[in-house]
Parts: structure tokens; sequence; C-alpha cells
């Protein structure tokens, strides 16, 4: 006979209500994590999209994320041509504002140049930047469509495919161009957006230049030899994409990271306290009832049994609503809330341990009730 | 009638609570011997010592001094000689209440099952068991009912059911029949000697019921903590 199981459906309704509540907890904890996870991968996201080997950059700068960078577009033939690189793209990136429709939008303009590493990794609807002028892949969050057209600078562009997960680290959605047009929309920014640009102490861009030249390099090459090599011309830097990734997380998102990963811990303690302390009042209710299967002859195992159970099955209820709504609402959030499935575990793994730690506290004082106090009345 | 084995044998149990001013002398030296097939009510004034004395023998309450043997085993003798007193309660003692005690969430089948399924037993016996006590008891029509939906009397024999569930030798009963009328008053005490007489067991009961009276083969009195024969 399962004592747990019989207690729970005798107060049913309130079981399932704390179980609910305890599932709410589950939930915010849960997208805090998707939210932490989200942050450091959508930051990550343009620096691995082009899936590039090695970053060139302007001479002693950490380009061209973390600081700005600028190099002469013609960088691009000089890289191409050492031994070991495969190919290599030119690249832009600039932060921009455009009128869509009655809405104000925020696009990272990422320019590259087409048949070379820097576009898009996948076009999810459309197509890929078909003609050298005016068309653009947008990251479906922009909440662009295929065939929409918006002014950029001094031009209009059409849509013709989107693309998923491209950002920069401020979650900004991105559009992909060809480097020539963004070239031009470099050049061309009105001059209100080129003053805000003075002002926030950004160096103003050369119309002639590129943030970055990408490379990815022959199967047999030692990345690290090459990066060597680049490193001689004085006006150049190298970064392994290693390296690119690291200088990302630690620059641009640390704080943001810290500042959720503690909020994150927080979340936790609170919801360890919470479940020990439902726990034990769940089990103190119980005292006289457990005097009583004392008196009757109950070995502790059964009474531990009990108390156990129910912390078990409290605990994983509340973390299976918890994961479900999660999941249903997941994407409903303004930025990425990514969810692994050791994420999941992992909280597990936390609930499990804090309902046994916590059922420690009232299996303690089951275990010292006197069965004599069932006798009282 | 033959005398059976000697299932209860108290001498000189003292029980006191507190110290000091506070001093409560429950019990003062008490003798009591009870054989298989006795069935025995204990009365005497409120705090008398009744219910301290069931409960020492129910090794429930530690007694202050004293030797304590139950079945042949002794199992006090001025410590518990014992460990597992639950394992002792559950192979030969039963219990009856003042207050019944019933788990609330278990239905009253369960509640009488439970004791069965703890000693062992296969759920399929465990539950013809309870089914015949219930019946036997009048109640086997609200087995399926918790406590919280019984009569206070219906309650009691659900309790009484539950004591008698796993045959134990010694049953004792704290007023069993106090929410009973006095039909079932006598139904219970019939039962309880029929089941002496069966399982060579001995019944000690506390009561102050008395039209059960007759039904007793011998009535003890407890005053200022001793007791009297009468
Ligand atoms: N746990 C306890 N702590 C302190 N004193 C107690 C305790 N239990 C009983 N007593 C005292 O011991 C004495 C005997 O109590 P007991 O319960 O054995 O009497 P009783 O004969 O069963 O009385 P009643 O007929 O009212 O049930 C009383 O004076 C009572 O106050
Ligand atoms: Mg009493």
């Amino acid at each position: 006979m399962n004592l747990a199981l019989k207690d729970i459906r005798h107060s049913l309704f309130r079981f399932i209500l704390t179980c609910f509540g305890l599932g709410l907890l589950m939930t915010v904890v849960l997208a805090m994590i998707g939210i932490y996870n989200g942050l450091v991968s959508d930051a990550l996201a343009a620096v691995k999209a082009p899936r590039a080997d090695l970053w060139v950059v302007e001479a002693n700068t950490q380009g061209p994320f973390a600081e700005a960078s600028s190099l002469p577009a013609a960088t691009r033939d000089a890289v191409a041509r050492l031994p070991g690189i495969a190919e290599a793209g030119a690249i832009t990136y600039q932060t921009i504002e455009a009128q869509h429709g009655t809405q104000t939008l925020r696009l990272y303009v990422i320019g590259y140049e087409r048949g070379r590493p820097g576009g898009p990794s996948t076009v999810t609807e459309g197509r890929g930047l078909g003609r050298s002028h005016y068309e653009l892949v947008a990251d479906r969050k922009s909440g662009l469509e295929v065939g929409d057209t918006i002014r950029l600078g001094r031009n209009r562009f059409t849509v013709v495919g989107l693309t998923e997960d491209a950002m920069n680290s401020g979650g900004d959605p991105a559009v992909f161009m060809t480097l020539s047009d963004a070239m031009a929309l470099q050049s061309e920014l009105d001059p209100a957006a080129e003053r805000v640009r003075a002002a926030r102490g950004a160096a103003s861009p050369d119309a002639s230049n590129v943030a970055a030249v990408i490379a990815r390099i022959e199967p047999d090459a030692d990345v690290a030899r090459v990066a060597a090599t680049i490193r001689q011309w004085k006006h150049l830097g190298a970064l392994t994409q290693a390296q690119q990734e690291e200088l990302l997380l630690a620059s641009v998102v640390d704080r943001a990271r810290r500042q959720i990963g503690l909020f994150l811990g927080i979340l936790l303690t609170v919801s360890a306290v919470v479940i020990a302390l439902i726990i034990y009042t769940m089990t103190m209710e119980k005292l006289k009832q457990i005097a009583t299967l004392k008196l009757i002859g109950a070995p502790d195992r059964t009474i531990l049994g009990l108390i156990v159970q129910q912390a078990l099955i409290l605990g994983t209820s509340g973390w299976a609503i918890g994961l479900s709504l999660i999941l249903l609402v997941k994407d409903n959030f303004p930025r990425r809330v990514v969810l692994e499935p050791t994420n999941a575990l992992v909280l597990a793994g936390i609930i499990v341990g804090v309902c046994i730690v916590a059922s420690g506290l009232g299996i303690r004082a089951a275990l010292k009730v006197d069965p004599a106090t069932a006798l009282g009345g | 009638m033959a005398i059976g084995d000697l299932l209860v044998d108290v001498s000189g149990v003292a029980k006191h609570y507190g110290e000091g001013e506070t001093r409560v002398d429950a019990l003062r030296a008490v003798d009591l011997q009870i054989h298989a097939g006795e069935v025995v009510a204990m009365l005497g004034p409120s705090g008398s010592g009744k219910t301290s004395l069931l409960n020492i023998i129910g090794c429930i309450v530690d007694p202050s001094a004293g030797r304590l043997v139950l079945d042949g085993e002794t199992v006090f003798d001025g410590r518990w000689l014992r460990g597992n007193l639950r394992q002792l309660r559950l192979d030969k003692i039963g219990f009856i209440f003042q207050a019944h005690n019933l788990l609330p969430f278990l239905t009253a089948e369960e509640n009488v099952s439970v004791v069965l399924d703890l000693a062992g037993w296969k759920p399929a016996a465990a539950q013809t068991r309870a089914r015949e006590l219930l019946d036997y008891l009048e109640v086997g029509h609200r087995a399926g009912v918790k406590p919280a939906h019984l009569s206070g009397g219906e309650a009691q024999r659900v309790a009484i059911a539950r004591a008698l569930a796993n045959r134990p030798r010694i049953i004792l009963a704290d007023e069993p029949t106090a929410a009973l009328d006095s039909v079932r008053a006598q139904l219970v005490m019939d039962l309880l000697r029929k089941l002496a007489v069966e399982q060579e067991a001995c019944i000690l009961t506390v009561t102050h019921d008395e039209k059960i009276f007759d039904r007793f083969d011998r009535l003890i009195h407890l005053r200022d903590g001793r007791l009297s024969a009468e």
C-alpha cells in the first residue's frame, strides 16, 4: 500500500496547487537560464555565423566586435593570396535605424562579398542575394518579410530572403547586403546619424574601408602560423576564431552575463528555500499521523518513504510543469531563450537534491516524534 | 477455565511524570498478571493511572521502574531490553484507544489492511481479512469511506478491527465501547471474548461502562497508583 500516493490523493487539489506554484517558480528559473544562454549565444551569433578560422583586423585593435577596426578593402586580395588560406572575404558591420511602415527598426547591417565567407549561414525562406545591388537577406526577428522594401540611406532595398539567429550582441536583428551596398551606406548615412556616431566617439568610417577580412584556411594549414604571418604586416592584426569568441564573451557580454548569472543564483536559492519550506510544513502537518503509524508498528522505513516520496513527487511535478510552461512561452520573449536538455537535467538534479535535503529536516522531526503523541485528545 | 500462557507479567512497575514540585506519581509498584483467554477490566477514578499502565504494557510509555514480561519475553527491566519496540507492537499487541486515531487519508478498509500490509501480508489476503472484520463489526458497508465521514461509533469499530487484524495475543483497549450504544458495546465485548478464546489472546480493557461489567472474567481497580483486585 503506497501511503504517499494515498495521502496525496486525499488532499489532491491542495497538492496540485502546490505543485503548480512550484512549477511557476521553476518556469522563472528556467526562463532565467534560457535568457542567460540566449545572451551568450546571441552574442556569439555574429562571430560564429561566417564559420571563419581567422579574423584579419586593424593592427592593435580587438575588432571588429569589441573595438572598431578599419582596413582598406584591398586587404582581402593580399590575405587571399597567402599560402594556407582557402578563401577570404571582406566584411563590414554597422548598426542603423530605419523606418519600416510606422515602426523604427534597429538593424545590424552586415555587408559581405557574394560567393565569399561572411554571408547568412542559411536562408530559411526566399533566396540569397542574387543581384549586386539593393537586395537584403534579413533575420526573421526583424519583422521584415520576403518582398518587403525598406529605405536604407538613399536607396530602397528589397527583402529577398530570411535567415534566423543572426544578430549583434545587443540583440539587434541582422540584415545582410552586398559589401558594395554596405560601403555606400556607410558614406551615405544622413548627417544626424553621423553626428550621433561622432558624439559616441566611434571612429568615422572611411567609405573605402572594411571592418575585417575573414578567412577560412586549408585543411592542412596551421592557423597559428598563418596568423603569425599576417601579423608581420604592420597595419594588420589577426585573431583566431577561438580568440574572437573569447574576446567577445570577456569584453562585450561579460557584465550582462554576470548580472544574469548572479540573479539566477539568487533565484535558485529562493527556490531551494521555498521547496524546503513546503516539504517541511507538509511533514509537520502529518506528525500526528506519523505518530499513529509508529503506534501500529510501522518501521522508520515506511515513514521515511512517505516523506521522501511526496517530496520527490512534488519536486518532479514542479519541474515538469515549469519545463512545459517555459517551452510553451519561450518563443514569445523579445530576445532568444535558449534551453539545452542539459540545463533542464541539471535543474532536475538540483531539485531532487534540494527535495532530499529538505525531507531530511522533516524526517528528523518525524523520527523524533513520540508515538504517545498520537494518543493525545 | 484452564489457565493459558502467561502473556502479561507486570511486576513492581512505577511511573512518575516530571520531577520536583511538578512530580506526579501515576503508578506506584503495580503487579499484574494476565493469562491467555482472560478478559480483564480495569476500573478507577479519573487520573488514577489507567491509561499510563495500559501504555506501559503497550510499550509506548517508559516505566520509571519495574519489570515487564510480554508473552515470555522480558522487554523491560529497569530499561528496554528489546531494541525494536515497533516490531513487537506489530506482532503482539493490538491497541484500541480512547481517540480512534484512524489515518484520515485511508478508507476504513485501508486503515485495517495497512497493519497487515506492514506485517507482510499479501494485498489480497489483507483485503479479505479487513473485509471480514469490518463485516463482523457491522461496518462492512462503510469500508470504502474515509474516517472524516464515519460516525464516532463507526470509527471506533474500524479502530477495533484494526487492532484485531494481525491476530495479536495482547489486546489493550482504552474505553473501547464509550462511543457505542449498548447493543453494539455488548457485540464488541462478545467479539473480543471470542477472539481471546480462539487466538489464545488476553484482553485488558479500561472501562467505566457498567452495562458490560458482566462480560469480564476479572475486574481490577486502580486507586492512587496501586492495584486492588475485586
Ligand atoms: N504525559 C504526562 N505528563 C505529565 N503528567 C501526566 C502525563 N500523563 C498522565 N499524567 C498524569 O498522571 C496521572 C495518571 O494519568 P492517566 O492518564 O494514566 O489517568 P487515567 O486513569 O487514564 O485517567 P482518565 O480516566 O481520566 O483517562 C494523572 O494525574 C495525569 O495528570
Ligand atoms: Mg485515560
